[in-house]
């Protein structure tokens, strides 16, 4: 009999230490789904970021850095340039990617380096107790606004992908959702596109997920899908925002 | 072996490149552009890489991915972009990755001047970024020196998996001097613990800082403090030039060490019994050979460019057994082999311990 569902050969048996009905660990799942299907477990090199994932390294199994606070890019630049036959990832949050780590990404992205970019947009800091973040949207209350973020005071969010979609290096830059399995398997297949773009060295991919912190949204997991369905994809259109060719059509 | 005249910023870089450095990652600052433009010229004829980073922030971590992928990596930089690497550096102390620092300083603080300085040897010896770590840290004194240290500089850092630190200053750094240069050498150096993706290995590896499970923190502390008693044990590098009939010994590394040996000499030629005490590695601090001089009754004056900041060391070796002066120069101006001169020969009319 064929197998058609398992556990996915990269991820380790280990126990994650996420909140009950955080996306991180669907998210962790895709990416895991993603190396084994392309067959790369063996030449994948991750890099862990600083915020909720700081802990992936224990349950990817695949060779890992953990980077300081936003220089996963950088990072993965140096690896990718020892070994450019390796498949380098980065894992990274909103604060750690669209706050302290701005230079790292845009000019990752500017010099078209040949690396995927996993983008886990919560609006919050989640690790940190809910703090704002660059991403988090006007009127949202975080521990940090609460009063609701005030955009005359703090100004505006900041949309990643459309951000980068204006830059020439980047091959592949696309916005996906897990709140429901439909987005779910359309997030698989963005990942998955993204490693591919990698592996043909097409340059730059990074795909951002739109994902939820019930613990620091004070929401239960699936109010927090609702959230993120109603008040985050307005704000954060789906969709694929750069594509320098189409990939190993399905 | 080939001879050359060269300035010195660019044979660190050569010689960086003859020990087998492959990829450098840099960002532009005086007096220490020499580098980086010499790299970017060289290393597409060795196959290797130069970026030119976004940022001293970013070049540091670009040398931590490439240090833990398994890559001879460098990086070099001048005081202000020194102290921007410094997150970086105390990362590549904890997860132990191999890498080499180049610091050409100048006077700060902030912004500071262009001149020679060395006013960041505590950031480069009491660790400079956070935590209980320490670099190896190589002070050269001449040109042919920065060739061989920072060779040396390269097979330590893998030896011991710790970043190297190579301190040096605008003059150094700028001077033309003759150099032998080594050829190429093929790096073999083993590294089963470098990321360079699974490839078969059962476990995967793991290049890492955090501590936060369990005992992890103290663990890894109490590896990183045995390590640096072995470096302590095995890796203290001197000159010491005369020592053994000198009433005096100056102490001074780098330009100041240079500086000092021709007031030496001139006062040696008058029969005065001077002599020179050059401390090559600034860590690991030649501590022993100092409490022994002390102990065989010689007075140390100490000569840098600074306010004093290596007389600390020198204090702390000679523990209160010999008397110890120091000669120190604000950040931007230089002393002269007059000036040094002159102080050497006051305390030895003063005499006395
Ligand atoms: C230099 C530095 N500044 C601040 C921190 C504290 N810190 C840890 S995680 C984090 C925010 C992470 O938020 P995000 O990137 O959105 O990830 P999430 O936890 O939401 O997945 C911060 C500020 C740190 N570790 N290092
Ligand atoms: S704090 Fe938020 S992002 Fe972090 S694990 Fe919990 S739910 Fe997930
Ligand atoms: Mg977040």
């Amino acid at each position: 009999m064929q197998k058609v569902f398992g556990y996915p050969r990269s991820l380790t048996p280990k126990r994650t230490h996420y909140c009950p009905g955080c996306t991180h660990g669907i998210i962790h799942r895709l990416i895991a789904e993603a190396i084994d299907d392309l067959g790369i477990q063996e030449q994948t090199v991750g890099i862990a970021p600083v915020g909720c994932a700081v802990l992936a390294y224990e349950y990817f199994d695949v060779d890992f850095q953990e980077a300081a606070h936003g220089r996963a890019p950088a990072v993965a630049t140096g690896i990718k340039r020892v070994h450019p036959e390796a498949i380098v990832f980065s894992y990274q949050g909103d604060g750690d990617l669209a706050s302290i780590g701005t230079a790292e990404i845009i000019h990752a992205a500017a010099r078209g380096e040949n690396i995927t970019v996993i983008f886990i947009n919560n609006t919050v800091y989640g690790m940190t107790g809910g703090q704002m973040a660059p991403t988090t949207l006007p009127g949202q209350k975080t521990t940090t606004s609460p009063y609701g973020r005030d955009i005359t005071k703090v100004g505006y969010p900041i949309r990643v992908c459309e951000m980068l979609a204006t830059l020439d290096g980047p091959a592949y830059i696309e916005r996906v959702s897990v709140h429901d399995p439909k987005h779910i398997i359309k997030a698989g297949r963005a990942i998955r596109k993204a490693f591919e773009m990698q592996i043909a060295g097409k340059g730059f991919s990074l795909v951002e997920v739109l994902s939820t912190c019930p613990t620091n949204w004070g929401l239960t997991p699936v109010k927090a899908l609702e959230r993120l369905k109603e008040e985050m994809i307005p704000y954060y259109p789906l969709g694929v925002f750069r594509s320098t060719e189409e990939v190993a059509k399905e | 072996m080939e001879r050359v005249m060269m300035k010195g910023n660019e044979a660190l870089a050569e010689g960086a490149i003859r020990a087998g450095c492959r990829f450098f990652f840099g960002y532009p600052i005086t007096p220490q552009n020499e580098i980086p433009e010499y790299m970017a010229r060289r290393m597409p004829e060795v196959n290797g890489v130069f970026i030119q980073a976004e940022s001293e922030v970013s070049a540091i971590n670009m040398v931590y991915g490439a240090g833990g992928a398994g890559g001879r990596a460098l990086t070099s930089s001048s005081s202000p972009g020194i102290s921007l690497k410094q997150e970086g550096i105390s990362y590549l102390a904890g997860a132990q990755v191999p890498c080499v620092i180049v610091n050409v300083a100048r006077g700060g603080p902030g912004l500071g001047g262009l001149t020679p300085s060395q006013s960041d040897y505590f950031q480069a010896t009491k660790g400079g970024g956070h935590g209980d770590y320490h670099l190896i840290v190589y002070a050269p004194g001449t040109g042919q020196e920065m060739v061989d240290l920072i060779g040396l500089a390269f097979d330590k850092a893998e030896e011991y998996r710790n970043p190297v630190m190579i301190l040096t200053d605008a003059i150094m750094g700028q001077m033309m001097e003759p150099v032998i240069l080594p050829p190429i050498r093929e790096v073999t150096t083993e590294k089963p613990w470098a990321t360079t993706g699974k490839k078969g290995r059962a476990k995967p590896n793991l290049i890492n800082s955090l501590g936060i499970i369990g005992e992890d923190l103290a663990r890894i502390n109490i590896e990183l403090q045995e390590k640096y008693r072995k470096i302590e044990t095995n890796e203290i590098r001197y000159e010491a030039d005369g020592t053994g009939d000198a009433d005096l010994i100056v102490v001074a590394y780098g330009t100041t060490s240079r500086v000092a040996r021709s007031a030496i000499n001139m006062l040696r030629a008058e029969g005065k019994k001077v002599g020179l005490l050059r401390p090559i590695t600034l860590w690991p601090f030649p501590k022993q050979i100092l409490a022994d001089l002390a102990a065989q009754g010689k007075r140390f004056l100490v000569v840098e460019m600074s306010v004093g900041q290596l007389v600390e060391d020198v204090i702390l070796a000679v523990n209160d057994r010999a008397k110890v002066d120091f000669f120190g120069k604000l950040n931007g101006t230089v002393p002269t082999v007059r000036e040094v001169y002159n102080t050497i020969n006051a305390l030895l009319q003063k005499g006395g311990a």
